[in-house]
């Protein structure tokens, strides 16, 4: 493939006087994981919204690949379009499960339910796909027909992680997937997102403030800082030899164990 | 192997390097670690780097991987421009054309050695049943090859002892022939039955074709290996 799986050029949104995102470009090609770090206010998730249309910018274009017409522009596709990209081809992790979850539905229907809006039917291939896909975030399959509510956080965060999977998207915006978890959960669940991303294989933006995440999952990353890319490359690269004076504060300031 | 746009061409052209950092949170300290470094690898050819710490050894090896961005001149490794590469060139080189061993093991929290040392064959695309055997057969071969005891295969690394991560580490390193190898002390905590096999399959790489840029502190190692000395001090 020749073309970019996503495009974004001069990607802009303000809050009033405030420029939460300014001219932001980037582009993300299949099986790539890109971090977008920086601290709060900085913009990520702001930047990660307009990425995902769910929030058009007040100016630039964002570029997605789809399956049969190639690149298009994300905020010209009609509202059934973008509903049906949402549902299959992309992801969307948020960093609290309670929100990427329908509380009040069983873990097997919170997965099998994108697999319905895609039309299937056959209730004991939906469960049995359902079942499979809790087996691969490592949970007990046996408890499937449970809410998540009784549920602890990361395995709620899992089963999001689950449902998000399903449809085998190519692209998956994730907001912090792992910053509302014990330090022992976390590890689990990025090398859960670690071997996932690389099987599969799946593209995706990871929003994150926190280098280490960075470092173990993605291959690029981007730093944000008042709105504004102020340093992009390998992740690599970036961390071991950071340019812009705003990034070597920010490595500088980890604590290494 | 992939050996870049014209036959003959080098496999590493380094042409007036310089490399400086510049410390904006330390006053703006500048300091200059390489300046003008010319070189050129050719296939079949194992280039050693010697001088004392600070002359920039680790540095050079680092801008050859593109971990560290050149401040000046050019680097060409199997006809890529690494200077001027956008990520996903530079994401493909590595995974293609150059196989890195570092001198410390990063590890993966949960990943079991054995994996750690298939990883680079199951890089090219989707998950795939034979090639994930292939690989594993493969690591299998190197880890027997460099005495891990079969108990660790299935244990993450984190936990071996120094030796014994540097022999993951060079497993991982080596597992896929590549074009290019860049060896950052991959003998340095090895005891001698283990340092003569990694000599061994670092000569067999070579033999293949691979051209090796290295730092061997161990004289033993360098005089075994390397068809050339680079002196990282000589202007």
């Amino acid at each position: 493939m020749s073309e970019p799986l996503l495009r974004a050029a001069g990607v802009t949104k303000r809050y009033g006087a405030r420029t939460a995102v300014d001219e932001v470009a980037l582009e993300l090609w299949p099986g790539e994981v890109m971090a977008v770090v920086g601290e709060s206010g900085s913009g990520k998730t702001t930047l990660l919204d307009c990425l995902s249309g769910r929030l058009r910018p007040d100016a630039g274009r964002v570029e997605y690949q789809t399956r049969h017409e190639g690149l298009k522009d994300l905020y010209a596709l009609s509202e059934a379009e973008c509903r049906l990209l949402a549902r299959t081809d992309w992801g969307y992790v948020h960093q609290s499960p309670d929100q990427g979850l329908r509380m009040g539905v069983s873990a097997g229907a919170n997965v099998g339910e994108r697999l319905m809006a895609l039309g299937a039917r056959h209730y004991g291939r939906i469960r049995g796909e359902a079942a499979d896909w809790l087996v691969r975030v490592e949970m007990d399959p046996l408890r499937i027909d449970e809410s998540p509510r009784g549920f602890s956080g990361g395995m709620r965060q899992r089963l999001q992680i689950a449902r998000n999977l399903v449809t085998r998207p190519r692209l998956v915006f994730m907001d912090e997937p792992t910053s509302g978890l014990d330090v022992s959960v976390q590890a689990k669940l990025l090398d859960l997102l670690r071997s996932l991303t690389r099987s599969l294989p799946l593209a995706a933006i990871v929003v994150t403030h926190d280098l280490a995440v960075a470092r173990l999952l993605a291959h690029r990353m981007m730093v944000m800082k008042d709105g504004r890319a102020v340093e992009s490359g390998l992740t690599d690269q970036v961390l071991d030899d950071p340019q812009h004076p705003y990034t070597q504060l920010l490595v500088s300031s980890v604590l290494q164990p | 192997m992939s050996t870049g746009a014209n036959a003959g061409a080098a496999a590493i052209e380094v042409r007036d390097l310089a490399k400086s950092f510049v410390l904006h949170n330390q006053g703006g300290a500048e300091l200059q670690v390489l300046s003008r470094r010319t070189l050129e690898v050719h296939a079949g050819e194992c280039v050693a780097l010697q001088g004392r710490s600070g002359s920039g050894k680790s540095t050079l090896l680092k801008c050859l991987y593109a971990n560290y961005r050149a401040s000046a001149g050019s680097i060409r490794i199997g006809g890529t421009d690494v200077t001027h590469a956008s990520p996903r060139e530079l994401l493909r080189l590595r995974r293609e054309t150059i196989g890195y061993v570092s001198q410390f093991l990063r590890v993966i929290p949960r990943v079991p050695a054995l994996a750690v040392v298939a990883e680079p064959l199951l890089e090219d695309g989707p998950y795939d049943e034979r090639a994930a055997t292939h690989a594993r057969q493969e690591a299998e071969q190197l880890l027997l090859r460099l005495r891990v005891p079969m108990r660790l295969w299935s244990v993450a690394p984190a936990t071996f002892s120094g030796g014994e991560q540097q022999r993951i580490n060079v497993a991982r390193g080596l597992i896929r022939k590549r074009p290019v190898l860049l060896l950052d002390e991959p003998t340095a905590s090895l005891d001698a039955e283990n340092r003569f096999t990694v000599i061994t399959l670092i000569n067999e790489a070579r033999a293949a074709g691979a051209a090796i840029v290295g730092i061997f502190h161990d004289r033993e190692v360098r005089d075994a290996v390397a068809t050339r000395v680079l002196d990282m001090e000589a202007a």
